[in-house]
This record gives C-alpha cells, structure tokens and sequence, in this order.
C-alpha cells in the first residue's frame, strides 16, 4: 500500500517522470519551476540517471534532445521567458521526430512579468511556440495527483508518437501542497521504445500512416542521420517538394489523426444546463467551486475541462455544449482557449470570455458573479 | 614510384576546382570542360597528393589487385 | 568505387557534396574521417554533431551516428549525447559562424566543463551558406556583403578564447597543412577531456572573390604563407608575427573531465547512502 503524502506539483512532476523512467534531465534555473530541476539533481543519482544544469534555456532543450537520441527518457522544465528559448529546438524534436518532455510552469508575461505569480498566457506558445507548420501534444494538470498522472502520460505518448509532449502547468499547480496518495497509478502502463530490428535497412522516418517508425539509439549500429532538414525516410535531407509535403502531413497526422487516442478531459454535470464552463489547469478548479455557488442561485452549471488543451477534445466539446444556453471559457490569460472554442462552436451558442491576468488566482466568487451578471435579464 | 597502384578520377564527383592540377608536382593533370583528367599516366609518380588535396574525394589512389 | 576512405566512412549515395567548387571543407572533412582511421575507432561508437552552416553539412555525408542540428547549438545537443551515453566518442563539425558568433555561450561552457568532446572548427572567416556575410573572424577591413566598405570588427582568435575558458586540448591548424590537421584532430579525439581544433579553410566563392584572394590553389597556398608553426614562432619578434597565423598544438593538459566526476559523484552516493 502506498503511503498517503503531502507533495507539491512540481515534485509531483518529478515523482511521475521518475515513475516514467525518466533518466536524463538538463535544465536552468527559472521561477516558478526550479523546484523540478532541484529534485531531478537530488533524486536522478539514485535511478541510473543523470543531471546537468546546462548554460542556458536553448542548450537544456538541445542536451535533452541529444540524451534521447541515445534512447534516455529526458526533460526539462522552464516556465515562460525559457519556454521562448527553447522553442526553436522544440520544433527541431518536432521534424527530427525526437521524443522528450517539457514542462512549463506559467508564470505571469510578457517577458519577465510576475515571476512569483501564476498565468495561463503559454496557451498558444505551447501550441504554435515553434516556427513552422507542425502538431504537438499539450498536456495541463488541475491538481497534484493529476501532475503525476499527466507526467506519466506525457512520457508515454512522447515515445508512441515520437514527439515532444509539453506538460503546462502554471504556478498555482506548481507549487500547491495537497495529500495524495498514489496507488491506484503503481500498475500504470509505461511505454518504452521499441527497438528496430533491421540494421541493413533501417528506415529512421519510414512513412506510416498516422503513425511513426521505431527510433534506434545512437550506438547501437544503425548509423542513421537526424537532421531538421526536410528529409527522406532514410533521413537524409531533400529538397524535393513530394518528399516535404509528405513528411509534413505525417507529421501533422499522425498527432491530428490520432486525437481519439491521446485527448484527456473531465467533465461534471454535462447533461445540459444553462452554462457550461471550460477551463482547464488551477482556473479549473476555481470554476469547480463556482458552479456550487451558482446552482444555489438557481443557475445549472457543467463544467468541462480539457486536460489534453493541445489537441484540443473538440469531438467531445460538439456533443455537450449544445445542451447549454451559454458557454464560458475561464482562464488567466486574456482569450486563449477561448479562440479553440470559439471555432468549434461557430456562433452556435454564446461563448463568453471570463479571464484574468493580473497575477492573481481566481475566486469562485467573480467568476460565479460574472456569469451571474450575465444571465441578469433572465436566463 | 609505386608501380600496383593506378590514378582513378571520379568524374562525377570532380568540380573543376584546379587544386589537383596546381599541387601536382609533376604536372601530369589539367583541366578540361570543367573537369580533371590525367594527361600523362606515365609520367605520374604516384604520389597522392591530388588525392590529399581534392575537396570533393574526386581523386585518388587505387591498389590494383 | 571511390577511395577506400571513402567507401569505408562516408555514405557514398549523398556525393557529390553541396559545396562550391575549391571550397575546402571537403578537405578538413576528410582530415577528421582519416584521424578516426588512425586511430581505428569503432564506426557505431562515433557520433558526428553539426551545427548550422556550410561545415556543418558534413554531417550528411558521413556514415557515423550524424546529428545536424540547430544553428549554434551542437555543443549543447552533443553535451547531451556525451553525458548520456560516455561510451561514444562524440566529434562536433561546426564553422566560425556557428560557433564563435551564435554558439559562443556552448561552446565556452564546454570549454569550462571540460566534457571529453573532441570540436573541430572550419573557419573559412566568411557566412557562407547565407551568401558572405561577415563573420566574428573575418579579419578587419577585409570585405564582405554585409561589410561593403570594410569590416571595423575585431578579429575573434577563438583558440584563445578556448584556452582562457578551460578547454584542456587547444590547437590550430589549415586545410593545406592537411597532414598536420589530421594529427591534431587524432591527438584531440584521444585526449581525454573538452579538445577544440580549429581549421583554417577556404571560401573561394563568397570571402575569395570578394577579397581578391585568387583562385582556390592561390587561397591554400595564401595559407602556406601566413602561417607560422608555434616552434618557431616562439623565436619570432611580435612585428614579424603580424598577420599571420600561428599554428601547431597551443595547450595538452589533464584536468578533471566532466563525465567521469559525475560518475565519481555517483559511486560516492553508491557507497555512502546505500
């Protein structure tokens, strides 16, 4: 049996990579996710793996990328100004098909902001951050249990998908305390990489559809090029369009076309309503608190909150919110998710907007109060 | 002089630099439509420095069995 | 068929290579695939790292574990492969561009890791790939396309810098003294601990032409004549060493190497706290 205990969610963080297996871990040092980086140096000694603080946010991202590509599991954790650093090189894991995971814990921008307080502005960053077209999977836990679980998943798909997978947190998940207790994970499948067989005729970025090929460790005498050149499936760079158009459809693909397979999210009183709220991360739990308070005033509120926001679990979201009058998207940012609601639902039903961003968390209260104000002339 | 060894000139891969024709030191190599040929394979000594020089790998030295 | 060198260690289906006509890199290329000869190193134990540049093609054309990465960053990736897996020896191809401007900050903090990395620098003074633009080592009032009236930057010597950051191998050498190169390159790969080569290369087309430096037998041979070995320079007069590049091994040293103190780190957690 495991023992209930106190943990934070960045320790949740570490706790869920090293359940993972994680064995690579190069970082800087950045409020509000030093913490990750701190335990990973206490705790990685003890499993076989490794630590190193790197120079920089852009050569973390680079040394992590290097580490998996010897086959380690390998992170790293930043928080918004890293986040910009290390975007290039998250796009080159994207190309060169590279898996690894990122967590970023928000913090309050543009720039260097409000170190110490929480945001939920990375919303697109995490999404589009990286140059160019590509798919990425963005995972965004609302509570310290969920931190492990969703760290544990990001290393799974990062190695099924061959893909960076971004864990965004923000500084309320980061560094709130809460007791948990972690049995029902002690059997969780984890997913290992799968080593090719064929030395001979080894095919690195072998087209499969809506899916990847399995990727050998440097050393192990496959002797194969990675490159964030356009390339073939050998990968050996190319500049023949057939080759590029390909490559980026499978890329896209095989996150887009496996949505069904990698979307997570939590829903509560979906039935129908009179509003539905959508929020995700630490405002979700704000809103979960709200929705008590506003059933006592006579309004039935659902929530739904994606847990995977990138890609977003828009299948799901077109079967609930038309059994709503309105719809809400609450988060600490000015309107991000709300733009990915916004297109699903196409002016089919109000989507409102309830944000905040001056360094402060939510209430339960304003957020009841502003939808409460807008049901004023009757629902 | 090394006598089981022979001078072989990918043409493909020659780009008509001129390196190979400075550097040899006994001028047995020119260039002709922008590619290196071996003018006078008797007079070739064999030393392999066109091959040391040659950026493109174009020319070399082959053991002859 | 090709030579044996190159059947042997390149990946013969990607010649010819991109690089302009008399351009050099071929040159320091094969120089570091006949060091890994020499010293008859297991082809899957090797790991190539590139940047971003016309040196950093390199990578491509060699049957190694190759990694061409993002611009100014393959110190950092090949930190990462090093660290994680000591049992490769890991090489990084990189150019003056990417490694003395862009990548600087990796490159000095290896240095100062001391990480057994062997880094070779092709330093052709110019940014090729884009065209010519200036680099941190193009020399001053020489011309390039973003230096039209000449160039008012100072000379960036990155031995030098490598020296004074911690590096424990240092040496410079050039593309026509080829058979130097390769030794240096070998002596660097076998040192233990961070090894920095730079080679001095050319660029006939972007700095040649528009330095009027002739054609590329002229640029070898320029090489040849302003370059001094460090045995001799030692007796030469400051005057007499102006403009010229001394060559030849400039630091060998043994220091504590990066890896093995993080290994030595872990036996101590081993026996101590088990």
């Amino acid at each position: 049996m495991m023992a209930t205990r106190l943990m934070q969610g960045n320790e949740a963080v570490v706790e869920g990579a090293i359940a993972a297996g994680l064995k690579f871990y190069a970082g800087y040092p950045i409020t509000p996710s030093t913490e990750i980086a701190e335990l990973c140096a206490e705790k990685l000694p003890f499993v076989g793996g490794k630590f190193i603080q790197m120079e920089d946010e852009i050569a973390s991202m680079a040394a992590v990328i290097g580490a998996s590509l010897t086959g380690l599991k390998a992170m790293t954790a930043t928080s918004g100004p890293g986040f910009s650093l290390k975007q290039e090189n998250i796009g080159f894991a994207a190309i060169a098909e590279v898996p690894c995971v990122i967590a970023d814990v928000q913090r309050r921008g543009p720039s260097t902001g409000m170190p110490t307080s929480p945001a939920q502005g990375d919303v697109m960053q995490s999404r589009w951050g990286t140059h160019g077209d590509h798919s990425i999977i963005v995972l965004s836990p609302s509570s310290v249990k969920e931190a492990y679980y969703v760290t544990i998943q990001a290393f799974n798909l990062s190695e099924k998908y061959r893909t960076p997978v971004i864990i965004l947190m923000d500084e309320v998940i980061g560094h709130l305390r809460e007791a948990v207790n972690l049995e029902e994970y002690k059997d969780i499948e984890i997913i290992e990489r799968t080593m090719p067989q064929d030395k001979e005729n080894y095919l690195p970025y072998q087209h499969i559809e809506n899916g990847v090929a399995p990727l050998a460790p440097f050393g192990k005498g496959f002797r194969f090029h990675v490159t964030g050149l356009v390339h073939n499936e050998d990968g050996l760079p190319t500049n023949d369009p057939k080759v590029a158009e390909k490559l980026i459809e499978r890329l896209v693909g095989k996150i887009e076309n496996n949505k069904r397979d990698i979307v997570m999210f939590e829903e509560k009183y979906t039935e129908g309503g009179d509003v539905l709220i959508i929020s995700f991360g630490s405002s979700a739990r704000a809103c979960e608190a709200a929705i008590e308070n506003l059933k006592k005033e006579g309004i039935q509120a659902g929530l739904f909150r994606p847990i995977a926001i990138w890609p977003f679990p828009d299948e799901r979201l077109k079967e609930i919110y038309p059994k709503f009058k309105k719809v809400f998207v609450v988060e600490m940012n000015t309107g991000q998710l709300y733009y990915e609601v916004d297109r699903i639902v196409k002016g089919d039903t109000y989507v409102g907007k309830i944000n905040k961003f001056n360094g402060e968390f939510f209430t339960p209260c304003e957020i009841a109060e502003k939808i409460k104000e807008s049901f004023k002339n009757g629902i | 002089m090394v006598k089981n060894k022979e001078l072989v000139i990918i043409e493909e891969w020659c780009k008509g630099c001129g390196i190979c024709v400075e550097f040899c030191p006994v001028k047995v190599l020119e260039i002709k439509n922008d590619k290196v040929r071996l003018i006078d394979a008797d007079k070739c000594i064999k030393c392999g420095i066109c091959e040391l020089r040659c950026p493109d790998f174009a020319i070399y030295l082959e053991v002859k069995e | 068929m090709a030579s044996e060198l190159v059947e042997k260690y390149f990946r013969k289906e990607t010649l010819p290579n991109i690089w302009c006509p008399g351009c050099s890199n071929g040159t320091v290329t094969a120089a570091i695939v006949r060091a890994i000869d020499n010293l008859g190193l297991d082809k899957d134990k090797v790991c190539i790292v590139s940047g971003i540049g016309c040196s950093s093609r390199a990578s491509g054309y060699l049957d190694f574990n190759t990694l061409h990465t993002t611009h100014g960053r393959a110190i950092a990736f090949a930190t990462g492969i090093k660290f994680a897996n000591p049992e490769l020896t890991v090489i990084v191809i990189t150019g003056d561009g990417d490694n003395a401007a862009i990548g600087g900050n990796h490159f000095i903090h290896a240095c100062r890791r001391n990480i057994d990395l062997t880094v070779v620098m092709y330093n052709n003074h110019i940014y090729g790939m884009t065209g010519g633009q200036y680099s941190p080592t193009t020399p001053r009032f020489d011309r390039a396309t973003t230096a039209p009236y000449g160039n008012i930057d100072r000379y960036f010597d990155i031995c030098k810098l490598a020296i004074g950051a911690g590096a424990t191998y240092v040496a410079r050498s050039t593309a026509y003294h080829v058979q130097q190169l390769t030794k240096l390159i070998e002596k660097g790969i076998s040192h233990k601990g961070f090894s920095f080569i730079e080679a001095l290369s050319t660029c006939p087309t972007y700095y040649g032409r528009r330095n009027k430096k002739g054609s590329p037998a002229d640029m070898l041979k320029w090489l040849k004549d302003h370059t001094v070995d460090i045995k001799q320079a030692s007796k030469m007069t400051a005057e007499e060493l102006n403009g010229k590049f001394i060559i030849g091994e400039f630091l060998n040293v043994e220091e504590p190497e990066y890896v093995e103190e993080y290994e030595k780190m872990i036996e101590n957690l081993r026996v101590n706290y088990k």
